[in-house]
């Protein structure tokens, strides 16, 4: 236990000591451009499975939460010139708020119901934000990057590095619930609601908390977009695809363990990036269609639960 | 006031349009619980099918429609197959799991259209697309003549099949004990999947008033998915004269908001009102599950 | 008016309690006092409101009108899970394992969240092996809760039961479907459970374990109570008779 703690930590250090010094080394902007869409999908997903996967209540609002998070930094920049931190901080508040207005649902729907409400709520956020001329309606909005600080040369090898804290964080609270007493009440409640109240879990407030930190985790991910951008409009920030992606790669990954989101993200967003180089966004969308019925389909448990059907199996051949 | 008669007109008949689209949901949702969220896409298919049809042939886009009903059911079959054997029968979670399922049907859809035809609005052409008829100062198009009489006309066809016919009777049956139907010596998988065939018929017919109504592009089913979904949760999972009055009354409202507030709020329209009926009543208005 | 020193206040005191679904009336007027320590049996025919009347005492549907206090607390708007904190716990009907966990897993839930005082892992662990042995499944703690028989899994829900440390143990049908050697099996283990610490209230259709079990015996029929007394007072209750007949 305590030596995993140890591994993770170091790994995690690794990861940004890496990331800031790819930030030092490569002159050419266009791996941050990449690299940051795939961290920021990594995030999303993490941050997504812990209501989507550990508690089974499966979220299609994602979008709305990424497009809140960009309006709200949109919003910051045009009536007070916010810096970067305080567009995720506020961010992640507004999101942890809505989150808590998600759990809320949960109470009264369960399943189908739940998955139609949250798209129900994307829309309804996507039109108001469509309709509120100071942010642009929607025709959009142009925004304006602040020079960059030090220690970093260019705006999107900033955006880069933070985007990477952030899936650091996402992953570290995401593990810490998956191993505490969280994780298993979310399991319980997973499998079967009333037999988890009936042992002492406190379903309600253990779903209200999954929905506040996964809300406002996803929400601090969209943030930074709107500087990444330089643009904003709403059919682009609270574009469906946000909420399907982040669904496939958490399914693609498997939600059983931390670690699914985030191969789901990296096979996923990298395949995607590749893709919409040499061929064209719509290419992207396909191979998401096409990867989310393989994987449902063929893989319900994604790709962690095929390494252990095969660990297993080669376990079971030399016994 | 006349603004708001005018609106109510229109939105009846914008209703009865709704209506028509939904009634294939109503059946694959409404009575088989399947999380079919490609049923709009579907429908876009259709759309495009009957374009193809139009376009080469010069045949009415009814007629296409029509003409394409039986490739549809097809699908349907095959679709529901697909979904019985990877969802249903493993058993647990299959809602969850079919809803990612379809969604990435959809996109699959979406991308093909997409890929085939562009981009771009597509139409077609008929004697009644383009005319209106005037009363007073009431402008009423003749193309949404069309698709309340079509839609009329399905809702009372689907009805008269679902409580006559001995198989329409097994449908609804299976809707609420499969086992009992078991009994009686049906296959309640064999009347599933008839039905989710005839659910995906429909949508030949719906497809042709979508793109009789307006132009379709490829990604137009977004648009429905809130729509649809709307009708059939409001009218109480499965009965059909419920699907056309849900419609209607969102049709209505829809035209309401629009005249008197703006277009834009459109959208959110059917999506509030959804999230409206699941908090009163999760299961829909007149919910059938216990 | 003085208490009688061999009547202690009661463990569970149920006043008027009345559940409808719609127009229909699933317990009507139920008061009854359950005695600390006491093995108490409730029987009825089906759909007589047995299971309805257990779901409001654990709280899985809300009552009203009507009252349950446990322990002199009023306890009637409280969520299932504080009533399982202060020590009543079920099994059910149907058995509801947690399907992704290990058997062990399923006691670890109920030891994590309704322990009543802070105990180490190291403890808990301790504890949970404690209760599966007791139950005779100590050989299965670490298979998977889908892989078990039907006995298994019942045991497995009252070993569940046992790890919130109950008062209170409610067993709803927890013979139901076994065989004959099975169904001593599990008598004698909820026998064996049965202490001054622990009351329990078995629901049963099996008429012979209810009889050998029960102190006392308690009848409904259609949502009320019909009949009250010793196993053999209750068996030769005409109306009891009349029910089960349904003359």
């Amino acid at each position: 236990m305590k030596r995993s703690g140890a591994a993770f930590w170091i790994g995690a250090a690794a990861f940004l000591a890496v990331a800031f010094v790819m930030t030092k080394v490569i002159g050419n902007q266009y791996p941050f451009f990449a690299g940051y869409v795939i961290l920021q999908f990594i995030a999303l997903a993490v941050a997504w499975s812990i209501l989507g996967g550990y508690a089974g209540y499966v979220n299609f609002g994602t979008s709305a939460f990424y497009g809140v998070g960009v309006y709200a930094s949109v919003f910051l920049v045009k009536a007070f010139g916010a810096p970067l931190p305080v567009q995720i901080l506020t961010a992640a508040a507004i999101g942890a708020l809505m989150g808590f207005a998600l759990g809320l649902l949960t109470l009264r729907m369960q399943g189908i119901f739940f998955s139609i409400a949250t798209i129900a709520l994307t829309i309804i956020i996507e039109t108001v934000v469509t309709n509120w001329r100071y942010v642009g309606g929607a025709a959009g909005i142009q925004i304006q990057r602040p020079p960059v600080t030090a220690p970093f040369d260019n705006y999107v090898q900033l955006l880069f590095f933070i985007q990477a804290v952030l899936v650091v964080l996402a992953v570290a609270i995401s593990r810490y619930i998956q191993n505490s007493w969280i994780g298993r009440g979310l399991q319980a409640l997973k499998d079967d609601e009333l037999a988890a109240e009936c042992s002492g879990v406190p379903t309600l407030r253990l779903k209200l908390l999954a929905c506040v930190i996964s809300g406002a985790l996803l929400c601090a991910v969209g943030a930074p977009g709107a500087m990444y951008l330089q643009y904003a409009d709403p059919s682009s920030a609270f574009n469906l695809n946000y909420s399907v992606s982040t669904l496939a790669m958490s399914l693609i990954g498997g939600t059983a363990h931390w670690i699914g989101p985030v191969i789901g993200a990296i096979v996923l967003s990298t395949t995607q990036q590749l893709l919409t180089v040499t061929i064209s966004s719509e290419v992207n969308v396909l191979v998401l269609g096409v990867m989310l019925v393989l994987f449902v389909v063929g893989a319900p448990e994604g790709i962690i639960g095929l390494a252990r059907r095969i660990f297993h199996r080669s376990n079971e051949g030399r016994e | 006031m006349d603004l708001l008669l005018d609106a109510v007109v229109t939105g009846v008949l914008l209703g009865c349009f709704y209506g028509a689209v939904s009634l294939g949901l109503s059946v694959s949702f409404g009575l088989l619980d399947v999380p079919h969220v490609a049923h709009p896409a579907f429908l876009v298919l259709a759309s495009y099918g009957v374009f193809i049809i139009n376009e080469q042939y010069g045949i009415d886009p009814l007629i296409a429609g029509l003409l394409i009903t039986p490739l549809f059911f097809v699908f349907g079959l095959i679709a529901y197959r697909l979904y019985y054997e990877t969802f249903e029968k493993r058993g647990s979670d299959a809602g969850v799991r079919g809803i990612a399922f379809f969604f990435g049907v959809a996109f699959i859809i979406e991308v093909l259209i997409i890929i085939q035809f562009g981009v771009d609005q597509r139409a077609v052409t008929a004697d009644y697309i383009g005319k209106s008829w005037r009363i007073a100062d009431t402008r009423i198009p003749y193309r949404m003549l069309v698709a309340f009489a079509v839609a009329a006309a399905l809702t009372i066809v689907l009805t008269l099949y679902l409580s006559r016919t001995f198989m329409g009777r097994a449908i609804r049956a299976v809707a609420q004990d499969q086992e009992a139907l078991r009994l009686m010596g049906a296959n309640p998988i064999r009347v599933k999947q008839w039905a989710f065939g005839i659910a995906t018929a429909v949508l030949g017919i719906a497809g042709a008033l979508l793109i009789i109504v307006a132009p379709v592009d490829p990604t137009l089913d977004r648009a429905y998915i809130g729509r649809t979904f709307c009708v059939v949760v409001m009218a109480g999972l499965g009965s059909m004269s419920g699907t056309l009055v849900a419609a209607i009354i969102l049709g209505v409202a829809e035209t309401i908001v629009t005249t008197m507030v703006g277009a834009s709020w459109a959208p959110a329209i059917s999506f509030a009102m959804l999230l409206g009926v699941l908090a009163v009543r999760p299961q829909g208005l007149f919910g059938r599950r216990s | 008016m003085t208490m009688a020193p061999e009547a202690p206040a009661p463990l569970l005191r149920i006043v008027s309690l009345t559940k409808r679904f719609g127009g229909f009336t699933a317990v009507d007027n139920v008061s009854v006092d359950i005695r600390p320590g006491e093995r108490f049996g409730l029987i009825g025919p089906n759909g007589s409101g047995k299971t309805t009347l257990i779901n409001c005492i654990s709280g899985a549907f809300r009552t009203e009108p009507g009252t349950v206090l446990f322990r002199d607390e009023d306890i009637t708007s409280l969520q299932p899970h504080m009533r399982t904190r202060r020590g009543i716990a079920r099994s059910f009907q149907i058995p509801r394992p947690f399907r992704s966990m290990t058997v062990a897993e399923n006691l670890m839930v109920a030891l994590d969240f309704a322990a009543h005082e802070h105990v180490s892992v190291a403890q808990r662990r301790d504890t949970m092996m404690g209760i599966l042995t007791q139950m005779g499944l100590a050989s299965k703690a670490n298979a998977a809760a889908t892989q078990l028989s039907q006995v298994e899994l019942r045991k497995m829900e009252l070993a569940r039961a046992m790890a919130t440390h109950p008062k209170l143990l409610i067993s709803d049908e927890a013979m139901a479907g076994l065989s004959s050697s099975e169904v001593d099996e599990v008598l004698d283990l909820l026998m064996s459970l049965a202490s001054h610490d622990i009351t329990i209230i078995m629901i049963e259709h099996i008429m012979q374990a209810v009889m050998r079990f029960s102190d006392r015996v308690m009848c409904l029929d259609a949502g009320k109570i019909i009949a009250m007394g010793t196993p053999s007072e209750v068996m030769a209750n005409q109306r009891v008779q009349e029910a089960y007949l349904g003359t």
